[in-house]
């Protein structure tokens, strides 16, 4: 089937639909073509379908559809829902408010909707199937957010191309990534709108939000935080740990978050042209 | 083809790691017990019991195919009719309810849920780690670099595509897609 003497840095790919997204797996060195490799992978589908099942709101039979609706209590959850609902509250503080897991529910109420965590958490956790295949870089895509690993300091970055908003067949900019991960908010794929938890109202963000952080948890949750958080949203990425920002708005202006300067003054000015890049390659 | 063999393969694999979920999950939830007073909930206990049923299902459903875990079915009619069974359970009380203590890998986390009318309207934390709660690595200081190549240029030098979330339908048109094919 597959040949095992495959050259060391070919790319190999995967990609299946779970949680009615894509998932896009790419894969390389020497690991790339082992057993180990595909039994991770099956566990990350895997995995990611069990996450669906507990946290989806499409899904009126999942635990967390029971629980917004009373019929269940927390004690009767899985312990990650816990987790999740943790997460989701700090985030709220973290972002004044910006990103919540109590969305408005059109009726001047509000109710429990945990998914703007439960993705980048959910591909981050079972990333790890991935970290233990021996000597294997991988990024984990879900829907255009992902998970980043360079094993072997000799290896190069993953080259992400960051999707032009205002035109999603062409890439816009290009970030070198080893051991991190990268999110991207926007609405141009899907034709919708994120809500602003606040007002209850549609967010004016920009045209998108992309965030390289360390764990694609955070990564998500603050590429959404920024979004709502619309002109507010490169002073805010300004003052998150280790975060860098790619922001894009409508009329095609962009800023860059410089995430070495890592709490910088309140609120670190935007940079369009950034300096040296660790372990970068160069662009072509 | 090929990927029918792989996908019985798979499943195997899947039934396998559905039960360890289980498992490793009612330990944790052993550990600890809620601190305030239930609402009478005897959907519960049929509801975690069922779900172990129901998991091998759902997992070669949603996994096994690339296209039977496209859509987020807005009306999941398979398996599970416990969620039918418990809306007849409206003997959920107002009140604050905390839950047990999620051992995470930033720390221990515990939220406590406002119930009122059987809907939950607050989530807080009662328990969280302190300090910075995200893994210090290495590389997150990379930063995105504005390119201005044309599409066939760029495609050559890129692994991955970040953009506004990609569902399955959308993903045919996308520049992933183009990615993912040239590799397979």
């Amino acid at each position: 089937m597959d040949t095992p003497a495959a050259p060391t840095l070919e790319v190999r790919r995967f990609v299946e639909h779970v949680m009615g997204m894509p998932i896009s797996l790419a894969l390389r060195g020497p690991g790339a073509y082992s057993s180990a490799a595909r039994t991770a992978w099956t566990a990350v589908r895997a995995e990611l379908t069990e996450v669906d099942r507990v946290f989806s709101t499409y899904r009126s039979d999942s635990y967390v559809s029971r629980l917004a609706r009373g019929e269940i209590e927390l004690a009767d959850c899985p312990v990650e829902v816990v987790e999740v609902l943790g997460l989701g509250r700090r985030a709220e503080a973290e972002s004044d408010g910006a990103f919540s897991i109590m969305l408005p529910d059109g009726a001047g109420g509000r109710r429990l909707d945990p998914s703007g965590v439960v993705k980048g958490w959910a591909v981050q956790r079972a990333s790890r199937h991935l970290a233990a295949v021996p000597d294997t870089d991988f990024c984990l895509s879900a829907g255009g957010d992902m998970v980043c690993r360079v094993v072997a300091p000799d290896r190069p970055a993953w080259r992400i191309g960051i999707e032009d908003p205002r035109d999603p067949s062409r890439v816009l900019a290009v970030v070198p990534v080893r051991t991190a991960a990268v999110a991207t908010s926007g609405t141009a794929q899907r034709g919708e709108h994120l809500l602003d938890p606040r007002t209850g109202g549609v967010a004016q963000g920009p045209a998108s939000v992309t965030v390289v952080a360390p764990d694609l948890t955070w990564a998500d949750i603050d590429a959404t935080a920024a979004y709502v958080l619309g002109e507010r949203a490169v002073d805010w990425l300004g003052s998150r740990p280790l975060t860098s920002a790619l922001v894009v708005w409508s009329d095609g202006s962009t800023n860059t978050v410089d995430g070495r300067r890592r709490r910088g003054p309140h609120g670190s000015e935007p940079k369009d042209h950034p300096t040296v890049v660790p372990n970068s390659v160069p662009i072509k | 083809m090929r990927r029918i063999v792989l996908w019985l393969a798979s499943t195997v694999t899947i039934v396998v790691l559905l039960f360890g979920y289980h498992t490793s999950r009612n330990q944790t939830e052993a550990a600890t017990a809620p601190t305030a007073s239930a609402p009478s909930t005897s959907s519960s206990s049929p509801g975690s019991g069922g779900s172990t049923g129901s998991g091998s299902g759902s997992g070669s459903g949603g996994s096994g195919s690339d296209e039977s875990g496209a859509t987020p079915s807005p009306s999941p009619s398979n398996s599970s009719s416990d969620s039918s069974d418990s809306k007849s359970n409206d003997t959920s009380a107002s009140g604050t309810y905390t839950g047990s203590v999620a051992q995470t890998r930033w720390g221990p986390v515990q939220v406590e849920i406002t119930v009122a009318g059987s809907k939950i309207t607050k989530v807080d934390v009662v328990q969280y780690p302190d300090g910075n709660h995200r893994d210090e690595e290495i590389n997150a200081y990379a930063i995105p670099t504005l390119v201005q190549e044309t599409l066939s240029q760029q495609s050559a030098a890129i692994d991955m595509v970040s953009g506004a979330t990609v569902t399955s339908d959308g993903y045919v048109q996308s520049l992933q897609s183009a990615l993912d094919k040239a590799g397979i």
